[in-house]
This record gives C-alpha cells, sequence and structure tokens, in this order.
C-alpha cells in the first residue's frame, strides 16, 4: 500500500495555532462531559450509595471484563433541553466486553430524576437497541427506574418510537436470537416491568430490586391492600414465588457477576469473514489531527492529512485520484480491518459524485466497511452545473449511499450542510455510527448562507414596493440568523438531541472507528441491491 | 561394596540415597505405605515393597515388617536415613540377628546417646563440656522443679529420649514450671513412650553450631567440620549453613577435636553429628550427638566435595574412611533453605493438600534440589510436611546467600501454603547478611522477617498494582492471538473510555491493611497513585519478572501469583499481597459464627471443656495434634460451649466444626 506523505510542518505558527484552537474545544468537551458523567447531584448520589447500590457507571465498569473498552454513546443526550437538569439523559449506554463479547449495555441513572424516562431518554434508550439490532449485539439492561416521566407522559408513551417501542425491540432481537439479559438493580415499575419479563434471562439484586405493574401507593388506591415494595415485587418473590426472574443475587456486584456468567453461556462466535492483517499505528501522530484543521473553518485542507492520521501505517490506496478531485475515494486499513474510504477534499461536482458512487458499489460488492469523513458545504451551484446534471449526479452518489448494505460508519470533521450531507451518509442513511468533532457544524445550509437567502427574499419584497434598507438594517437582519444556525448547528445541540452518536475528541477518531468496526462484524455483512442510477 | 540395600525411609532422604547406590551400582529396595504406593522413592528404586498402613506407625515405625522386606528382596543392608528406626537401637539389633547391615553406627552407640542424660554422663566423663543440668533419675516434679530453680531460669525442659524440638519446653520463670511440665511430658509421651525428663541452663543468646564426624571400623575418624544451624523455629532448623560464619580455624579444631572424643567415647562408628551450644564468647558446650545421617548433610557435602552417603555405604561395608582429616578442605559457602508445607504467618502451622503446581530452580553446580516429591503428589497429615530442600553452594558466602534469594524466588508451588516467602525474607533480611545470629534469630528479628512496617511499601504497592493490570493484559494478548479477530480493538485492556481517563482500580491487601490503588493509563506508561501519592510508572513482564521503572527508578521483581495471592520477591525482601476481589457476598454466611473450625487435619488429643461449660475468652478449650505439633482451639470470646463434636483420639478433617459455641452477649 502507499504512505500517504505528510506535507504539514508540525512547527509552523498555523499549526500551532490551529492545535490550540482544537484543544480549546476538546477541552471544552471534557469539561461538560465531567459534570455529566457525575449524574445527579451529590445527594441523590450519597442517597443511592447508602442504599449499598453501585452507581450506575460503576455497574458499568464491573459488569465490563477486566480493562475492556467502552465505548458510550449520546454522552451530551439531552443536554441544555429540558428547563430540568437532566444529565446523559438519565441512562448510559454504549458498547463493551463482557464475557469476552461484545455487548450494548443500557443503565439506568436513578440519580437522575429517578432514572425516569424523558423523551429524549426514550430515543436513546431506543437508539442504543437499534445498534444492537444493527450490529447483531447481544443486550445487558441494568434496570433502575421509576419507568415514564410522567410530566413528559405525551412525548414518551403514545407514539410509535415511544416507550413501548423499546419492548417491541426486546421481544424482536429476542426472535432474531439477539440475546436479551435484564439485570433488576432498583426499581422496574409499571412499563420498565417489561424490560426483565420480557428478557431471555433475568437476574435480581435481593431488597434492592423490585418488578411490579403497580407499585404500593397505587396498589392501595385501586383495591385497598396495604403491601410493602418487597413483598410485592423484591428478589424473594420472583425468585421463588412469580418465575418473573431467574436469578437471585446477593448484591449488585454479584447480579453483575451472573449478567457475566450468562453472556459466557451464549455459545456465540464473532463471524469476522474478511482479510484481517496485523494492525500498524498510524506512521503519523492521532494528535496532529489537531494542527491539521484549520482554526477558519472556510480555509481549505487536505482531508489526506487526517486520513494519515486516522489508518494503518499511514497507508491508502486511492481510486480515481485525478478524476472529481474534490472527493477523495480508497482503501485503507484501521485495526487491520479493511476499509473503503470517502472524503471530502472540497465542494462536491458532477465528477466527484460519479466517483462516489462507482468507489460505494466496488465496497458493497467486496464487502468492504465503508468510512465517510464529512467536511461538506454542498453539491456545486449554478447554471452550468444544473444543466450538467448535477442533481442526476448527485443522486447516483445518494442512492449508492443509500442502498450499500456494508457497514458505514460517518464522522463529521467539518462542515455538513445540505444534500452533501446526504450523499456523504448522514443520520437518514443509516451509518451504523456517527460521530461528530467539536468543530463540526450541521444544517440545511450555513448561517451566513441562511441569512443570506433570507435577506435577498426581503429585498426583493422591498424592492417590489419600491423600497430599499442599508447594509447596516441588512447585517442587523442577519445576525440573529447567523447565531440561530451557529446555536443550532453546534455539535452540542445535535448531540442532545440525539443526531449522532457523541461527540468524539479528533484524536480518538482511530480508536473509535477500529471499536465501531469490529463491534459491526459481529453481524455477517449482506448483498447489496443497488436501486436505479438515473443516467 | 553391597549388591542391593533397601532404604528403611521414604520422602527425599530415600530419594537422595538412592541417587548415590545407582551412582556406586548399588541396587536399592523401597519400601512404602499406603499413600506412599505411587510416591517419587517408590518409582526412583529398583524393587519396591508394600510395608502397611498410611500412619507411620502402621508402616515405617514397623522393624519386623522392614526386615522381611530385606530378607524376601536380598538385600544385605539397611540404610535407614533420618528419623523412623534410624536411631532405634532394637531395631540395628534386630538387623544383626538377621545378618542385615546396618547403615549407621553399632547397638551400643545408639543406646549411649539413645537417652540424653546418659549420654551426658558418657560426655562428662570424656571430658566433653556440658551445659549445666540436672539429667537424674528422679524425676518427681519438685526435685526437677528444684533443680531449676537452682541453675535459674530460663531453663529448658527436655525429653530425654526426645529429638527434633518435640517434648521440649522452655521455662521463663518459676510460676510457669507446673504447666511447661506436664505439656512436655504429655508430647514425650505420645511422641517416644517414655516422658523422661531432663532439666537444662537455658543460654539466651547461643548458636547452635554442630560437627560432622565419620569414624571407620578401622579406628579412623575425621570430622568434616562444622555447621551453623542457629536459625530455628520452635527448635526446628530453618536455615543451615556451613562453614559456620566467624568461625575461626583454632575453634574449629577444637570442636572437631571435642566432637571426634565424643565419638570416640561411644565406640562410634559411621556418619554422625555432634551438636553443641556456642555462647558469645567461644565457649560451647556439648548438646547431644545424632548417629544417624543429618537432613542439612548436604551443606556439608557441598563444602567438603564429599559425598556422606557413599561413605556411609563404603564404611558399612567395611572399606575405611574415603579420605584422612589432612586430605579434608573447606571450599566455599552452602546454604540450607528447608521448604516446608506450613503457613508462616500462622505459627507455622503445618499446611497439607496436592501440590497443583511445582516447579523447582534449575539445578546445577551451584544448586541443588533435594526433594521427595512431584508435582501433583500429597502433602498428607501422616509424615512430615517438608517438601523438599534447596542448596546453594557458591565462592563466599554473600554470593551463596544472593544465590540462595534467587533460587528461591524461582521455586513455584501452589496448591498448598509454603514458607518459600518467609524464607526468602529470612535470606534477605539485614541481620541475616550481617552474620547476627543465634538461636532467637527468628522471633528476635521478626518484624523484618514479617514485613509489619507499612510505611516500606512505596514501592512494593505500585508494582503489584501494575503486575496486575500488565498481567491481565499479557493474558488477554495471548486469548486474541488465538482469537478469529486478533487485532480488534476490543481486544485491549486499556480500559478505554470516551472522553475520559483510562482507569483501573485495584484493590490490594497486606497484613491487615487494604489499599485502593488507581492506575491510570497513559500515553507512554501509567499513573498509579496510592494513598493520594502519584507514581509515573513503566513497566513490562517477561517470565514472570517484572520490570518497572517507577519515578525514574528502574527495578525488577519475580513474581508469583497463585489466585488472588502475589508475592513480590525483591532485593529486600518478599512481599505479600491479597489481590481484593468484588464482594460478592455470598460467604456472609452465618452459619460458622458460633463455631471453631479445625485449623487443619489432625487428631484430637484432648478435650479440656464440657458441653455447657462457660469459658472466658482464650480459654483452653481443646487440644489438637496434627505433623507432631501441637495446637491449641481457644475461646474466641467469652460465652458458653454448646456442643461438643469431637472427643480425644478422634480423627479431625481440617475445616470441621469443632465445638458448637455462644459469645456471650455484649452488654
Amino acid at each position: 500500500m502507499a504512505k500517504i506523505i505528510s506535507k504539514i510542518n508540525t512547527r509552523s505558527q498555523d499549526f500551532i495555532d490551529n492545535a490550540e484552537y482544537m484543544q480549546a474545544q476538546v477541552d471544552d468537551l471534557k469539561t461538560q462531559l465531567d459534570a455529566i458523567k457525575q449524574g445527579g447531584g451529590e445527594k441523590s448520589r450519597e442517597r443511592h450509595l447508602s442504599r449499598g447500590k453501585l452507581l450506575p457507571r460503576d455497574r458499568v465498569n464491573a459488569l465490563l471484563d477486566e480493562g475492556s473498552p467502552f465505548l458510550e454513546f449520546s454522552q451530551l443526550a439531552a443536554h441544555d433541553v429540558y428547563k430540568d437538569n437532566v444529565p446523559a439523559a438519565g441512562i448510559i449506554t454504549g458498547i463493551g466486553r463482557v464475557g469476552g463479547q461484545e455487548c450494548v449495555i443500557v443503565a439506568n441513572d436513578a440519580t437522575v430524576k429517578g432514572g425516569t424516562y424523558y423523551p429524549l431518554t426514550v430515543k436513546k434508550h431506543l437508539r442504543a437497541q437499534t445498534i444492537a439490532q444493527e450490529n447483531n449485539l447481544p443486550c445487558v439492561y441494568l434496570v433502575d427506574s421509576g419507568g415514564a416521566n410522567l410530566p413528559n407522559q405525551d412525548d414518551v408513551f403514545p407514539d410509535k418510537e415511544h416507550f413501548g417501542r423499546i419492548f417491541f425491540n426486546q421481544a424482536n432481537m429476542s426472535a432474531q436470537h439477539i440475546p436479551q439479559i435484564a439485570v433488576v438493580m432498583g426499581s422496574c415499575t409499571a412499563g420498565g416491568a417489561y424490560v426483565p419479563a420480557m428478557a431471555d434471562e433475568s437476574i435480581i439484586v435481593k431488597e434492592q430490586g423490585t418488578i411490579f405493574l403497580a407499585g404500593p401507593p397505587l396498589v392501595k388506591a385501586a383495591t385497598g391492600e396495604v403491601v410493602s415494595a418487597e413483598d410485592l415485587g423484591g428478589a424473594d418473590v420472583h425468585c421463588r414465588t412469580s418465575g418473573v426472574s431467574d436469578h437471585y443475587a446477593q448484591n449488585d456486584h454479584h447480579a453483575l457477576d451472573i449478567a457475566r456468567k450468562a453472556i459466557s453461556n451464549l455459545n456465540r462466535v464473532k463471524p469476522v469473514q474478511m482479510n484481517i492483517e496485523q494492525m500498524r499505528e498510524p506512521a503519523y501522530n492521532s494528535n496532529e489531527i489537531y494542527g491539521v484543521i484549520p482554526k477558519d473553518a472556510r480555509q481549505p485542507y487536505d482531508v489526506r492529512e487526517v486520513i494519515a492520521r486516522v489508518v494503518d501505517g499511514s497507508e491508502f490506496d486511492e481510486f480515481k485520484a485525478l478524476y472529481g478531485t474534490t472527493l477523495v475515494c480508497g482503501f485503507a486499513r484501521i485495526y487491520g480491518y479493511p476499509v473503503g474510504i470517502v472524503a471530502n477534499n472540497g465542494i462536491l461536482f458532477g465528477e466527484s459524485a460519479q466517483k462516489g458512487a462507482h468507489f460505494i458499489e466496488l465496497c458493497a460488492q467486496r464487502k468492504i466497511p465503508l468510512v465517510f469523513l464529512q467536511n461538506i458545504t454542498g453539491f456545486m451551484v449554478g447554471q452550468q452545473y444544473e444543466a450538467g446534471g448535477i442533481a442526476k449526479h448527485g443522486a447516483k452518489m445518494v442512492t449508492a449511499v443509500a442502498c450499500a448494505k456494508v457497514p458505514k460508519f460517518t464522522i463529521l470533521i467539518g462542515g455538513s450542510f445540505g444534500a452533501g450531507n446526504y450523499g456523504m451518509c448522514g443520520r437518514a442513511y443509516d451509518p451504523r455510527f456517527l460521530f461528530m468533532w467539536p468543530n463540526a457544524r450541521i444544517s440545511v445550509m450555513g448561517g451566513e448562507q441562511a441569512a443570506g437567502v433570507l435577506a435577498q427574499v426581503k429585498t426583493d419584497q422591498m424592492a417590489k414596493k419600491g423600497e430599499s434598507w442599508s447594509d447596516e438594517e441588512q447585517r442587523q437582519f442577519k445576525q440573529p440568523i447567523i447565531d440561530n444556525y451557529e446555536h443550532q448547528g453546534h455539535p452540542y445541540y445535535a448531540s442532545a438531541r440525539l443526531w449522532d452518536d457523541g461527540v468524539i475528541d479528533p484524536a480518538d477518531t482511530r480508536q473509535v472507528l477500529g471499536l465501531a468496526i469490529s463491534a459491526s462484524l459481529n453481524k455477517p455483512i449482506e448483498d447489496t441491491q443497488f436501486g436505479v442510477f438515473r443516467m | 561394596m553391597f549388591n542391593k540395600i533397601l532404604i528403611a525411609n521414604r520422602g527425599e532422604i530415600a530419594c537422595r540415597i538412592i541417587k548415590t547406590a545407582r551412582k556406586l551400582g548399588v541396587l536399592t529396595v523401597a519400601v512404602y505405605s499406603d499413600a506412599d504406593a505411587n510416591a517419587l522413592h517408590v518409582t526412583m528404586a529398583d524393587e519396591a515393597v508394600h510395608i502397611g498402613g498410611s500412619a507411620s506407625r502402621d508402616s515405617y515405625l514397623l522393624s519386623e515388617r522392614v526386615i522381611e522386606a530385606a530378607r524376601r528382596t536380598g538385600a544385605q543392608a539397611i540404610h535407614p536415613g533420618y528419623g523412623f528406626l534410624s536411631e532405634n537401637a532394637e531395631f540395628c539389633r534386630l538387623c544383626e540377628q538377621n545378618n542385615i547391615v546396618f547403615i549407621g553406627p553399632p547397638v551400643g552407640a545408639i543406646e549411649a546417646m539413645g537417652s540424653k542424660s546418659a549420654a551426658k554422663n558418657i560426655m562428662e566423663r570424656a571430658q566433653v563440656p556440658l551445659v549445666p543440668g540436672y539429667h537424674g533419675e528422679d524425676q518427681s516434679e519438685a526435685v526437677l522443679k528444684k533443680a531449676a530453680d537452682d541453675m535459674g531460669y530460663p531453663v529448658l525442659l527436655k525429653a530425654t529420649a526426645g529429638g527434633g524440638g518435640k517434648g521440649m519446653r522452655q521455662v521463663w520463670s518459676e510460676n510457669e514450671f507446673s504447666d511447661g511440665l506436664a505439656a512436655a511430658k504429655r508430647e514425650a509421651l505420645n511422641g517416644f513412650g517414655d516422658d523422661t525428663m531432663l532439666v537444662e541452663k537455658y543460654l539466651t543468646q547461643p548458636r547452635h553450631v554442630e560437627i560432622q564426624v565419620f569414624c571407620d571400623n578401622h579406628d579412623n575418624a575425621v570430622y568434616l567440620f562444622e555447621r551453623d544451624c542457629s536459625v530455628q523455629r520452635r527448635h526446628q532448623k530453618v536455615i543451615e549453613e556451613a562453614p559456620a560464619p566467624g568461625m575461626s580455624e583454632a575453634l574449629r579444631k577444637e570442636m572437631g577435636e571435642a566432637a571426634i572424643k565424643s565419638a570416640k567415647a561411644i565406640g562410634y562408628e559411621g556418619a554422625g553429628t555432634v551438636e553443641f551450644l556456642l555462647d558469645v564468647d567461644g565457649s560451647f558446650y556439648f548438646m547431644e550427638m545424632n548417629t544417624r545421617l543429618q537432613v542439612e548433610h548436604p551443606v556439608t557435602e557441598m563444602i567438603s566435595g564429599q559425598d556422606l552417603v557413599e561413605w556411609q555405604l563404603r564404611v558399612a561395608s567395611g572399606e575405611t574412611l574415603p579420605k584422612s582429616q589432612d586430605q579434608l578442605t573447606i571450599k566455599g559457602h552452602a546454604f540450607e533453605a528447608r521448604i516446608y508445607a506450613e503457613d508462616a504467618d500462622n505459627d507455622f502451622l503445618p499446611a497439607t493438600g496436592f501440590l497443583a503446581y511445582l516447579s523447582t530452580p534449575l539445578e546445577s553446580d551451584n544448586v541443588r534440589v533435594d526433594t521427595g516429591v512431584r508435582q501433583g503428589d500429597e502433602v498428607s497429615v501422616y509424615y512430615d510436611p517438608m517438601i523438599a530442600k534447596l542448596i546453594v553452594w557458591d565462592e563466599n558466602r554473600d554470593k551463596a546467600l544472593q544465590r540462595l534469594a534467587k533460587a528461591l524466588s524461582e521455586y513455584r508451588i501452589s496448591g498448598v501454603t509454603t514458607n518459600i516467602d518467609f524464607l526468602y525474607n529470612l535470606a534477605t533480611c539485614q541481620p541475616f547478611v550481617d552474620e547476627d545470629l543465634d538461636t532467637g534469630f527468628i522471633e528476635k528479628h521478626e518484624d523484618k522477617i514479617f514485613h509489619k512496617d507499612e510505611q516500606s511499601l512505596t514501592e512494593e504497592l505500585p508494582m503489584a498494582a501494575l503486575y496486575l493490570v500488565l498481567a491481565n493484559e499479557q493474558k488477554a494478548k495471548q486469548k486474541a492471538q488465538s482469537s478469529n479477530d486478533p487485532f480488534s480493538p476490543w481486544n485491549q485492556t486499556n480500559a478505554w473510555r470516551l472522553n475520559e481517563a483510562h482507569v483501573h482500580h485495584v484493590g490490594l491487601r497486606h497484613n491487615d491493611s487494604v489499599y485502593d490503588i488507581v492506575v491510570e493509563q497513559k500515553r507512554h506508561g501509567f499513573m498509579i497513585t496510592v494513598d493520594s501519592k502519584s507514581y509515573d510508572c513503566q513497566g513490562h513482564i517477561e517470565n514472570d519478572v517484572l520490570t518497572t521503572n517507577i519515578n525514574g527508578y528502574r527495578s525488577a521483581a519475580t513474581i508469583a501469583q497463585n489466585g488472588d495471592q502475589i508475592s513480590l520477591y525483591r532485593q529486600n525482601g518478599a512481599f505479600n499481597f491479597v489481590q481484593i476481589l468484588p464482594d460478592l457476598g455470598c460467604d456472609d454466611d452465618t452459619a460458622d459464627a458460633g463455631g471453631l473450625i479445625a485449623p487443619m487435619n489432625g487428631t484430637m488429643v484432648s478435650v479440656l471443656v464440657s458441653a455447657g461449660d462457660v469459658v472466658t475468652a482464650d480459654q483452653p478449650l481443646m487440644i489438637m495434634e496434627a505433623m507432631k505439633m501441637e495446637h491449641t482451639i481457644k475461646a474466641p470470646a467469652a460465652g458458653k460451649v454448646t456442643e461438643l463434636f469431637f472427643a480425644a483420639g478422634d480423627m479431625v478433617d481440617g475445616g470441621a466444626q469443632l465445638v458448637g459455641f455462644a459469645a456471650e452477649e455484649d452488654k
């Protein structure tokens, strides 16, 4: 394979300035997350611990194999969305190794509003299940939740992608032989009771876990019966009498140990069917990405400099290097796995879009996972290009992306605007995972462009009435639009709403991609059937 | 020379004798009990004869059976090894009557030395210096006590028929005398069937220095220099060495000649050892003479270049001594460490079990391992719990001591608790290096040997934590290599987290202290935090050796991990840690809370209480015996004995509940 020779001078002032700028953004991300990872406040954590329960992140750590990585999803979920502070949407999800097997873990955080489900909690839970389903990964639910968040019930309960979908997914994944294991470590009330009840195997912690359709207050209200939570739905009831739970655990650690054994007994083999080579670190340090990405987002740079800091040995065999040069396509390896990389290196033209469609076809046929490095303002506009069929060329690429059944992975490394987002495998195109860098922005178009379009519409309307406005008036009109786009296009805003699976440190891109690709290989790669390409 | 000999012993000494016999072209016959049917000595010998049940009194101590085995196999001579029948005059006589050569001294010599008090009388007449003492026949407590009172405390009570520390008691003051005498007599009666006692002045800082002598029946006698066996626990030797540190040529000669005088006084033949107490002022006193080959004979062999078993066989077959006194010289320095199945941290309580894993240091001209067991063998309740003798030699004491430490760190045993770490700590502790020896060495330097000082663990704790992290990584790598996904980043064990530090939490216990250690994975190496102090660390493991760089200081340690136990062997000693694993809550069973558990397999000697008795804390409840050692079971608190499960004479399995006990409620 051909090694990329970096042309970056790591001692230049530009490089140093860029690196400082990115560092500040990464630092801000980590500061935000430090607070989020504390979960609920000091008091609720103390109350949780005083009951002899482990904090949710410690539960995850104890469940995982010693030293296993944990690829956490959507850490910023619900960030600044609700009036209430709901860190990480009150639920921790991610992939980790349990009993030697990659699993999706879903852990309620009872220190955050009693672990109740806000709309975004539901969305995050469902997204984790989708990841499990798409990648054929066993699910372990660490349940400790009061169920639906009642004040928000209209956005939690009734719709298709609401609370009920959790159990729909459990049933269907079980049907697809994707194991569903539930560990009841706190309350599982009402709808929540179905998580263990619908699980293939369930574990309950004595004097901690309870499962019931209606809690003691509701029972009293309904029938007048007075009963304690433990007698109503504790471990003894469910392991000895009802059979709702299968394993009786002495404490959290014991329960997690039983869960690990349950996973070890699944008898699953990872169907890795590809040509794997010895993994090699990139020739250039991943940290240098900080200095590669210009401080000014409008300034162009060569995306190969990023690729060189992500792939094995910095080796990259480019496809059609001389054609449609604003899109870089080629083959490389990440952690020894073969990948096809599609990366923006400028605006998309008809040629670049056709090249992209061709390359995606190659990867789909050869069953090579696709990695999209998105930094795109859109397809080229103008009379010449419309006449040249930019729309149908763009459509070819979108068709190819939409239909390709190989695992797709998208990283937003810069702008993600307009139809460029579609062609480069945005969220709607079912990439197995989608992550953003802190410098990335996502919106239908850039803030400047949107403000420009809206200002132009207004100018035209005023012109019809024979009116005009000053440059200063135009600037004042545009600024709030620009600010709003900047706010809504920011990765925190996007991630809070689960438009992605998380905001990552650019230096971790290789690690994140490696983990994601490897996890995706738990599902055999299907054959692709493409739609009609408009010629 | 004989054609065929029978070895009336087992374990390492039987194997040791077979090796020399084979070298000399002599056929060997082993004898064995039920428990030893597949023992190493049985497989090594040319022939083997089953002589009875597992307990020694049903097999190895049965003279008739041994003689019968010799007659049946046509063995011309019997080598008794040490212990068992080796100093049994009756057996020696029986050999004579059956025209079988007893490889050892004549009956008369055994009889003369068999009784300690008689032996002292003989030595007194031969003008060999003696420790002041009472060796009289009047055994009334009053007379014995008066003798003790007269010579002044401390005194030592010894069974005249005893040996090896059994039937022996130190008495430090007048009011302890009565209890001590009773215990010593009980042990003596159980052990030797004779509770005759002698009383001796107890020297407080003596060294135990013994002289190896050899006589033939052509009136030749030589001494093969001395051995220093001062390091003892409960009067059992632990590490022996030769020559004795600080020994002058003049004193060596004086002691050697005194030893020969002792031997000649009783018409000795063969290998014998004259034990002396050497006082700080250089005066020495005759203690006793062992009329057999000693356990620690290899150190003499290493420094003299002689094979003492070969000498025994030659002398017994009528040849003259292979060397004369002036042909014998000392070369270099040798140590012997006795590896026992015992719990050094728990008052040296004997341990039993199967040797699940056994790996010895590589043998060479410098390192010798005398053992009678293999991996998978059982250390049973029936015999002495010695697993092996590790013997090292080098040009001088310092070098030999370094070899001893290294070889000990390479000795791996799992399945049975051993004293290897204790021996390592002993060999590496400064007073031992400094030759500050006396028989109270272990008690005196207890703190240093058992690392009671927690302050000194600033390097060891990070090392142990790092070891666990690296060992986990190594294990995962091996597993990954054999999987179908060998390069998956999921195989990593670096605790990688998104947007967060990568941290391992390691819980370790050392003695009674518990440490929560944070090991943070950095780009190059680790940041390890113990008790809010941080250390910059790097490390790697190669063949059990952990090399670390901690805050810029590079060093190495040999590590042995056995389940949750981790032993670190460093230049300054062996350190034991227990990894604290998550509490799975499964052992909070309260069934045992009201009872007392047998600490080992053994026999109930006596039950001192009855059901319903109200007892005080630490009151002795019963006495068990195992491995020839008594162990007293005491009340854990004030309370009431509710039930007794065993009577005197019963065999008890380790872990069995001994009594029902209800502790007095707190008021």
